[in-house]
């Protein structure tokens, strides 16, 4: 029986290091290859040895797919690529190809430079990683091999990101990465077609969370940033440089704008103004609207927003930046968060979701005395607010997906086991599909059942069909025809083409069959009984009488005949090949019942 | 499969193709070779082109010199110009289910056959394709739209009158089918009914064939398309490019450099060489002019598709940085681009300078103007890279010239030598390809090397033909169910080769056929007498399966007897042999092809002798 089998090494009722090995009709996908934010030991990256215990990562997986730039599902990749050893190709979008090592190459920065770590790949295996990635375009099947394809689906989010169809035959997965299926204002919503995948592995970050309309968040945003600044204090927005950033600077840009405010806004490392022309260049990756207006006006050329200077965190007065990364646990925006946390009048806003063990997550979960590094307490007095702009789908989106793309089962990977139980539940009730959840090393096996592709002569098919098309076809028509299997070529052909192709003759079975009536009427005048007879019963059948005095009921012949030893006895003969054989037989029973008393 | 050739001129294809149940349009181009025989459109009143004698029949008659104008021996029409369309008689537009664009230059004829014929279905093309296509349509619309012309001439199109004119008014094909241009409005409407495709993006049909574009290397978002169903392939190849340098161009020096074109394309090339030719020339000082209502849209769209281009420039997006130079060219103001010569261009003109604008037939856009403006001094020179029209004709109404002609075509499609490695490559069943293809060019018969040669020959077809495709389909895909394939019983009947018959429902939804297993026979209803006997009449429709074998009659008769009967007796015959049950009154006459069983009407004894025959032979 064949059957689909997943295994996530990361991302299993956890977020972070995604990473999920799927096996489909004997090939085996690796679908993202990330860090995990929460840990800065081994458990950071996935497990590999689950793969390298019984040999090498390249004889085992026929491709790895990267669904978009964020470390989570990337960060990974040097190290399992050239440090584990992986020579195989690796699929991504054309904007993750062009970003993808620009945040590896800050991520080893981070790690190396600033932390001093020992054993963590270098720049020269980011570049020599990338070089064994292959660009994918939205919607293009890629022919991995002959049996194995690939397909890309718009998935919002960030820039770039998309979902991925892994179809083998009739078997198909689909992997939705990271997704959002409201349209924000720099990128559209998800889409998917009605592909009906055998399992849909989505992502379920947000599996509890009916968010509010999106208009009700952004004026709730502009509304504390404004009033913060009003009062003199500074507000720190710590993002990744991709995604919600432009999002968020695109909202204030517009409502400085509106307003006309002149509190500088800034953004920190140069990373942003490199990140905003990757916007500008990759315009045909957003939405309706910037694709619209851009020859007019780049949405991504900002006017109020500078680039931010490590001095500029002490200057009196009001600010607002944004700084990298997003869930405080490195780099600038920590550091700004030391200086400003001690005053009341600034504020932090976290507008996204903060894996555990970060700064971050810790705020947000109202702690309000850090310990650092060196034993240092850190005690936050800035306010803590937090608002949910991450482009991933809530639970309502996920449902949505589900139901678009009609997949025969549900897998949950990326997010919280809680949650994910009661999104299981409601998908299992609501939409009557089976739903896993399988934690880190655990493997779902899902059988499925395959049809046979075979050609049919279009004869045979045409003709078929054409019956079917008759008035009368109403219950399900039998069609006979004979498989000629031949290596690994399949063909159906008509029991006609099959004999003459493999160069047999027909064997012709035919039976006759006599019938002794009682009548002393002449032979001509019984087959013409016979005819009125059969032609009164069988109204459906071509029933004929013949000039030669024999009847005819479609190909069976009866003839009349007198045995000379008696008069008063008629014998009908009734002759009828194998091929009519319910229709031979049942002409015989009947005729033997004798025939209905003539009018006289 | 059918095909129908509804335009004459090989680069502005447009064919429809009938294909299982679908009609499938292959390009939409528009052939504006027609519009050489109008008078040029001046944007600013030209006292040249309104002083031209009108024409007058050799007995002097001048009835037609209101339309026709003559010019250094030249007649053209003085009217809007008109284009021919594609072919409309000669299939049922509204019939086309769908229509595959394969580059920017062959959907300008898309508006007249969306728009006026009842179409109905969808179009395909790249993101590039569109956008793109978008912009060679506004121009064209503006550049008429802005020079509207009292005058429409129709006189000139009476059959019996066209037969006077002079060449090559006189051998004008189809005038009265010829259209002055649709306007935005329809373009929009065109455009909207467009559906974005991606390379390799397999796209169903009707569930009956499968369409994919594939990169095809002329232009910006261009596609070659496969059209495929199971068992047959038909590749069409439009306009490919196997180009991965630019010709180097060199472009002189003194008085000033016209390049007309079109707002999209080879400007792009033009551009980059020249960027490189300039700085490396000393003539940094020398402005370039990009005129065009389209000017800035093009300059900036062609920035974003960098998925779409080849693979030098993708890599400069990763760093980040525009994928084509004229980006710094307009940044460090060496190349301005204008709407049109109206406006701010009039105050930053300054010459000697480099010009391009359009529209490449010479007969609108502001390329008018600069011919009238630039034409009488022999300093200035004009350059003509497309190869659409040719450049003789397109000059004809500017004569006497005094300006240098540089005729220099950038025709980065396939050329014929590489045309036969293709094919050769590719061992296609069969190619067609556009007349004018088949035979040397007539200017140069003498070049065999200048037409497609392959094995077969290649189907030539020509504008209004339709051409019968001679392949016949013989197989379909059908799915078998999994509980059905589990029944079947194969059999091996010669080293290799198995058989196994089946009896199946055919289930046809979308044009996706499925075998599924048959139903359980239904449970005869027990206790209820059927009434009527017409109601046991068995559906001689189910087929039984045909037979194949023979009977080897000393086992048969063994059989025979192992089964009880006795009193067998077997006689010889001129085919075969007879075996008789005596006391049955049954006769059994045994051929190699053929068994024929005659005996009394006794049902249970003729099947029990029917199915010990059938052991024997093998069901089909």
């Amino acid at each position: 029986m064949p059957e689909i089998r997943v295994t996530p090494l990361g991302a299993g009722q956890d977020v972070g290091r995604s990473c999920i090995l799927v096996s489909i009709a004997g090939k085996n996908v690796m679908l993202d290859c990330g860090m995990h934010m929460g840990f800065n030991d081994d458990r950071r990256f996935p497990d590999f040895s689950y793969i390298t215990q019984n040999g090498r990562l390249t004889d085992f997986l026929d491709c790895v797919i990267i669904s978009h730039f964020h470390l989570d599902h990337c960060g990974a990749l040097p190290y399992f690529s050239e440090m584990v050893g992986y020579d195989g190709p690796i699929y991504m979008t054309h904007p993750t190809q062009a970003i993808c090592p620009i945040l590896l190459e800050d991520y080893r920065k981070i790690a190396v430079d600033k932390k001093g770590e020992a054993n963590f790949f270098t720049s020269q295996m980011i570049k020599d990683c990338m070089k064994k990635v292959v660009a994918v375009h939205l919607h293009q099947t890629v022919q991995v091999d002959d049996e194995l394809e690939i397909k890309a689906y718009y998935a919002g989010h960030v820039l770039g990101a998309a979902m991925f169809q892994i179809k083998v035959g009739s078997e198909s997965v689909v992997y939705t990465g990271d997704y959002n299926m409201t349209p924000d204002r720099h990128l559209g919503a998800a889409w998917i077609d009605k592909c009906r995948p055998n399992l849909l592995i989505t992502e379920s970050t947000y599996a509890t969370t009916i968010r509010d309309s999106k208009r009700c968040r952004e004026r709730d945003f502009l509304k504390k940033v404004h009033e913060t600044v009003e009062r003199g204090g500074k507000v720190l927005i710590p993002v990744f440089a991709l995604g919600r950033a432009q999002e968020l600077c695109i909202l204030l840009e517009t409502f400085w704008e509106r307003m006309n405010l002149k509190v500088p806004i800034y953004f920190s490392t140069g990373l942003t103004e490199k990140a905003n022309h990757y916007y500008k260049l990759f315009i045909p990756w957003t939405n309706q609207k910037i694709r619209k207006t851009f020859v007019q006006r780049n949405m991504f050329e900002f006017k109020h927003i500078k680039a931010f200077d490590r001095a500029f965190a002490d200057n009196p007065g009001p600010m607002v930046v944004f700084a990298t990364p997003g869930m405080l646990h490195a780099g600038q925006s920590l550091q700004i968060f030391r200086k400003w946390a001690g005053n009341e009048k600034n504020m932090v806003i976290m507008p996204g979701y903060c894996v555990q063990g970060t700064v971050g997550h810790k705020i947000l979960s109202g702690q309000r005395k850090l310990e650092m590094e060196g034993r240092q307490v850190l005690e936050v007095k800035m306010q803590v607010e937090y608002m949910s702009f991450s482009a991933h789908a809530d639970a309502k989106g996920i449902m949505q997906l589900v139901g678009q793309a009609e997949p025969e089962s549900v897998l949950l990977v990326h997010g919280e086991a809680k949650k994910m139980e009661f999104l299981k539940q409601k998908i299992e009730q609501e939409l009557r599909v089976s739903c896993y959840m399988p934690a880190n090393g655990e493997t779902v096996t899902l059988p499925t059942s395959l049809s046979i592709p075979v050609g049919i002569s279009l004869g045979l098919l045409k003709r078929e069909m054409a019956q079917g098309l008759l008035p009368e076809a109403k219950k399900p028509r039998l069609l006979h025809g004979t498989l000629i299997m031949k290596d690994s070529n399949f063909r159906l052909v008509s029991s006609e083409q099959a004999l003459k192709e493999l160069g047999l003759a027909e064997h012709q079975l035919r039976f006759t069959c006599r019938v002794h009536l009682h009548d002393t009427r002449k032979e001509q005048e019984t087959a013409l009984r016979v005819y009125s007879h059969l032609k009164s019963i069988l109204k459906d059948h071509c029933v004929q009488h013949l000039p030669d005095g024999s009847v005819t009921v479609e190909s069976i012949l009866i003839q009349a005949a007198a045995p000379s030893e008696d008069p008063g006895t008629k014998v009908l003969l009734v002759s009828w090949t194998y091929q009519d054989e319910e229709l031979g037989s049942f002409l015989t029973s009947l005729l033997k019942k004798g025939l209905p008393q003539a009018p006289s | 499969m059918k095909l129908y050739c509804l335009s004459g001129h090989p680069t502005l294809p447009c064919n429809v193709l009938k294909f299982k149940s679908t009609t499938i349009m292959l390009d939409c181009g528009l052939d504006m070779t027609s519009t050489l025989n109008f008078l040029p459109l001046p944007l600013v009143q030209s006292p040249r082109l309104s002083n031209l004698p009108g024409w007058s029949l050799k007995d002097g008659n001048a009835f037609l010199d209101k339309e026709l104008k003559e010019c250094s021996g030249h007649v053209f029409v003085d009217s809007v110009p008109e284009f021919c369309l594609p072919e409309t008689e000669l299939i049922d537009l509204s019939t086309v289910d769908v229509i595959l664009i394969s580059n920017y230059h062959c959907m300008m004829a898309l508006p007249y056959i969306t728009e006026h014929t009842g179409f109905t279905g969808t179009v395909y093309a790249t993101e590039p394709t569109v956008q793109i296509g978008r912009l060679l349509m506004e121009e064209l619309v503006n550049f008429i739209e802005r020079v509207p012309k009292a005058q429409s001439a129709s006189l000139w199109k009476n059959k019996d009158i066209q037969r006077l004119l002079p060449s090559p008014l006189k051998d004008a094909v189809e005038v009265s089918t010829w259209r002055t241009c649709y306007t935005m409005q329809e373009v929009n409407s065109a455009l909207s009914k467009i559906q974005l495709v991606g390379y390799s993006q397999k796209i169903e049909l009707f569930g009956a064939v499968q369409v994919t574009p594939l990169s095809s290397g002329y232009a910006l978002g261009s596609s070659n398309w496969i059209i495929q169903s199971h068992y047959e392939k038909v590749s069409y190849v439009s306009g490919s490019s196997l180009l991965t340098t630019h010709p180097q161009l060199t472009v002189r020096n003194g008085g000033n450099v016209l390049v007309p074109c079109y707002p999209s394309g080879v400007i792009y090339d033009l551009l980059e060489c020249l960027y490189q030719y300039i700085d490396s020339a000393g003539l940094s000082s020398v402005p370039l002019y990009f005129i065009s209502p389209v000017a800035n849209s093009s300059l900036e769209f062609s920035q974003i598709f960098a998925e779409w281009l080849c693979h030098n420039k993708q890599s400069k997006v990763y760093l980040p940085e525009p994928p084509f130079p004229h980006a710094e060219l307009i940044q460090t103001n060496k190349l301005k681009h204008y709407p049109s010569i109206h406006g701010d261009f009039s105050n930053d003109f300054r010459q000697p300078c480099v010009v391009f604008t359009g529209h490449p037939s010479l007969r609108f856009g502001d390329v008018v103007h600069f011919m009238e403006l630039w034409g009488k001094s022999s300093l200035n020179t004009v350059i003509f890279t497309e190869p659409d029209f040719s450049y003789l004709e397109a000059l004809a109404p500017y004569q006497p010239l005094a300006m240098k002609c540089i005729y220099c075509p950038i025709d980065t499609r396939l050329n014929f030598i590489q045309v036969s490695k293709l094919l050769k490559e590719v061992q296609p069943l069969h190619v067609v390809c556009p007349e004018q293809y088949t035979q040397p060019p007539p200017a140069q018969s003498h070049r065999m090397d200048l037409m497609i040669d392959c094995q077969p020959p290649a189907m030539s077809y020509r504008r209004a033909e339709v051409l019968a495709l001679p392949f016949k389909r013989r197989y379909e895909k059908i799915e078998i169910m999994p509980e059905l394939a589990d029944s079947l019983v194969p059999m091996e009947i010669k080293p290799g080769i198995s058989l196994a018959t089946v009896s199946a429902v055919l289930h046809t939804k979308d044009n996706k056929h499925l075998l599924q297993p048959p139903p359980r026979p239904a449970q005869p209803t027990s206790g209820k007498k059927r009434k009527r006997v017409s109601d046991e009449v068995p559906d001689c429709k189910v087929l039984k399966p045909l037979l194949s074998g023979s009977i080897p009659v000393e086992q048969f008769v063994q059989t025979l007897e192992k089964h009880g009967f006795s009193d067998i007796k077997v006689e010889d015959t001129a085919k075969g042999h007879i075996v008789l049950l005596q006391e049955a009154e049954t006769l059994i006459q045994i051929e190699e092809d053929s068994t024929h069983i005659i005996c009394d009407n006794d049902e249970m004894l003729r099947v029990r002798l029917r199915d010990l025959v059938l052991k024997f032979l093998q069901k089909f």
